[in-house]
């Protein structure tokens, strides 16, 4: 029996140090979508490797094997011994599967929930997937129903639309207080993955200048490039206080980068204008006094998160539409699984049908000779239309029983009756490849 | 006739103060711009209101407080709407139109003055002080409910705790631009309203100043607001500490307007007023 599993790791089961190992760049992707196309227990596989969560979706007939082959392979990737990473893993299998997948890319299963991202992510890893010739009938089926549970839930909730990630919320906390960001001085101490998607979002919001400093000048010098901005010196920090509007910090620093006196005599010269601070750094940066001054605003990560929970709370009747909607989606997938079981059989009764018509066709061709060629397309279409009326209700039924327990029981009638399994033409083998006859 | 027109002012400006905190709870842009009509047809009415009272009494109609709060009441949706063509700021309705709406209220349940009115205040000069006092009256109420908001809005950004408020008011910056355009455009008339009272005070009174309790009051808010308005040129006051400083500015205004006119006697108050 077919089944479709999924194993992997987020935010919430793994410590970012684990993730951060298996966090894959696309071609460290196509290379794990290799090994698992060249593991006979699996049929299709999926890779999908963001900085919040590894997963791998796979459907297997021997489920078992297929595990513990997966796992080996990220244990192998991830550099992490099997055990370690085995605590850290969670596993889920058919509807679970199905479900988990659909609200990963609904954003449900996000640190934020209802971020827009993953959404494109999880497209990239199904291209990917595609391309690497990995993915089958049933993944491509359920990466679409994903990505149409998604759609819906971005259409028919609000779980989408307010603050959504750290670094949205942090833009949205600016524009708060700066009502717009155009014309605005941004300073980036520090770097880092976040650092620079808040960089990245700020810009996008009309953020004039940029200034970046990093306690190595050489990286100062590569992050600027990336943002057009201008670096400076670790020591130059207090000076550019006095100038700028929105100060994104986050370094690795034990310390605090930014007093309190440094912030206070830059007030002097900034004539009173807002300054915001965002702390994304874990230990914190910004000394937390500096709040207390006046017109300075600092937001340290659990503040930002502060921001999206009160987002979140907003939203907890929206999450509970959006889990019906999944749940709307995981049953259909599932209806449309179990046809699947009907599939050969009802290929094989088309199979048949269609010998039929053929070798009658051929015994009668003598008797053809003399017609026109549009009477003996009228002959073929008759016979064809008269086969497929007879065989549509036979299946029909089978697919309406495609859910019931005794499927079995009407599948073998059916091959019975219709004596598929003897004259070669229909051999009892699941051919999936074949089910795009499907309507 | 007169009355007709003030009855239909207030209860206009009522429903539009009703829409306008519908729409603060509910958020629905359609519910503002129907209360936002409304407004406009009670400010409308009012002013209908006002010329007629005008030509009836002969007269700028502040001569009781009454009138004047209405009046007032006037200038404020009068500065209102203009800030409205300007900053668009849709939720300034909400806290304007109740405070508008307020100051009619008060006046609705005073009895109306009745009688004729003294030749001295039949002068133009007098319409004119008055007229461009109360707009920067007006303005400086804008100013003065901008700085509350701002006050609420400031203290959620400051302390991390969001309130209903968070969302529905605008960016920090904006209610701090507001405040100091309301106070940059109030101060020139309440300065011009203060010389051309002076210049009357010279035509009706023959003196230019007469330490009368109400002009001494209204020195010492200009004074006030002279202050504020230094600090946030000359030395950059901005946000918080301007909010507060408007905030006390405007009581001392609203002392000036009403405390020095009913209890500390003098030419200004109504009663002398009244007394013709």
């Amino acid at each position: 029996m077919v089944k479709i599993v999924n194993i992997g790791m987020n935010h919430e089961t793994a410590p970012v140090e684990l993730r951060e190992c298996l966090a894959m760049e696309s071609d460290s992707i196509s290379k794990a979508l290799d090994s698992m196309r060249e593991l006979d227990c699996i049929r299709e596989g999926l890779f999908l490797s963001t900085c919040n969560r590894v997963e791998a979706l796979f459907i297997t007939d021997s489920a078992a094997e297929a595990k513990r082959s997966i796992i080996s392979l990220m244990s192998k990737i991830g550099n992490i011994p099997e055990e370690e990473l085995i605590s850290i893993l969670y596993t889920y299998e058919d509807s679970d599967a199905i479900r988990h997948i659909l609200r990963v890319a609904s954003s449900l299963d996000s640190m934020v929930v209802g971020e827009p991202q993953i959404l494109g992510q999880i497209k990239d890893a199904y291209v990917q997937a595609t391309l690497e010739k990995t993915s089958g009938v049933i993944i491509n089926r359920l990466m679409h129903r994903a990505f149409h549970a998604a759609k819906r839930v971005k259409t028919e909730t609000e779980i989408c639309e307010a603050a959504v990630s750290i670094s949205y919320s942090a833009v949205e906390m600016a524009k708060k207080i700066f009502h717009v960001l155009d014309g605005k001085k941004v300073l980036l101490i520090g770097a880092g993955e976040m650092a620079e998607l808040a960089a990245k979002h700020l810009i996008a919001q009309g953020v004039s200048s940029m200034v970046v400093a990093n306690r190595t000048f050489d990286r100062a010098v590569q992050v600027a490039e990336l943002f057009d901005a201008r670096p400076v010196s670790f020591e130059e920090i207090g000076p550019q206080l006095a100038d700028v509007d929105i100060v994104l910090a986050s370094t690795a620093s034990p310390e605090y980068v930014v007093t309190h006196s440094q912030v206070k005599n830059a007030f002097r010269k900034r004539r009173n204008r807002p300054l915001f601070f965002i702390d994304i750094a874990v230990p914190r940066d910004i000394q937390p006094e500096v709040n207390k001054l006046e017109n300075v605003y600092v937001y340290d990560i659990d503040d930002l998160k502060g921001v999206i929970e009160l987002n979140k709370t907003q939203r907890q009747q929206e999450a509970i539409k959006a889990e019906r909607i999944v749940q709307e989606e995981v049953l259909k997938f599932e209806k449309w699984l179990k046809t699947l079981a009907v599939v050969p059989t009802i290929v094989s009764l088309k199979d048949k049908v269609e010998a039929i018509i053929q070798a009658e066709l051929k015994k009668s061709y003598s008797s053809f000779a003399e017609l026109a060629p549009d009477q003996k397309e009228t002959i073929q279409a008759l016979m064809r239309s008269v086969a497929e009326k007879i065989i549509n209700d036979p299946i029909l039924y089978l697919k309406r029983k495609a859910e019931r327990p005794t499927l079995n029981t009407y599948l073998d009638v059916t091959r019975n009756l219709f004596n598929l399994d003897q004259d070669g033409l229909g051999k009892n083998h699941p051919d999936f490849q074949r089910s795009s006859r499907l309507p | 006739m007169t009355y007709f027109w003030f009855n239909l002012a207030l209860f206009f400006e009522l429903l539009a103060t009703g829409g306008l905190i519908v729409f603060l709870i509910k958020q629905q842009k359609q519910v503002f711009r129907y209360s936002y009509r409304i407004l406009l047809a009670g400010f409308i009415f009012h002013t209908i209101f006002l010329i007629t009272h005008y030509y009836s009494l002969g007269t700028a109609p502040v001569l009781d407080l009454k009138s004047a709060l209405s009046f007032f009441s006037w200038s404020i949706i009068c500065a209102y709407l203009v800030f409205q063509l300007k900053f668009k700021l849709m939720v300034l309705g909400s806290f304007v139109a109740p405070f508008a709406a307020f100051l009619m209220i008060i006046s609705s349940a005073m009895p109306w003055f009745e009688g004729p009115v003294k030749p001295v205040f039949k002068s133009l000069w007098l319409t004119v002080h008055v007229g461009t006092v109360f707009m920067g009256n007006g303005l400086f109420a804008i100013a003065f409910l901008a700085a509350i908001m701002y006050l609420i809005q400031e203290y959620q950004i400051k302390h991390k705790q969001f309130g209903s408020f968070y969302k529905r008011l605008p960016s920090l910056a904006t209610l701090d631009s507001i405040n100091y355009h309301s106070l940059l455009y109030g101060f020139p008339f309440l300065t011009v309203g203060m010389i051309t009272g002076s210049i009357y005070a010279q035509y009706a009174l023959g003196t230019y100043w007469q330490w009368d309790p109400k002009e001494v009051w209204s020195l010492i808010t200009w004074l006030f607001y002279a202050a504020l308005l230094h600090e946030r040129l000359a030395v950059g006051w901005r946000g918080r500490r301007a909010a507060i400083m408007s905030i006390i500015c405007f009581c001392v205004l609203i002392f000036t307007f009403v405390g020095a006119s009913l209890f500390l006697g003098g030419y200004h108050s109504f009663s002398s007023l009244g007394a013709r």
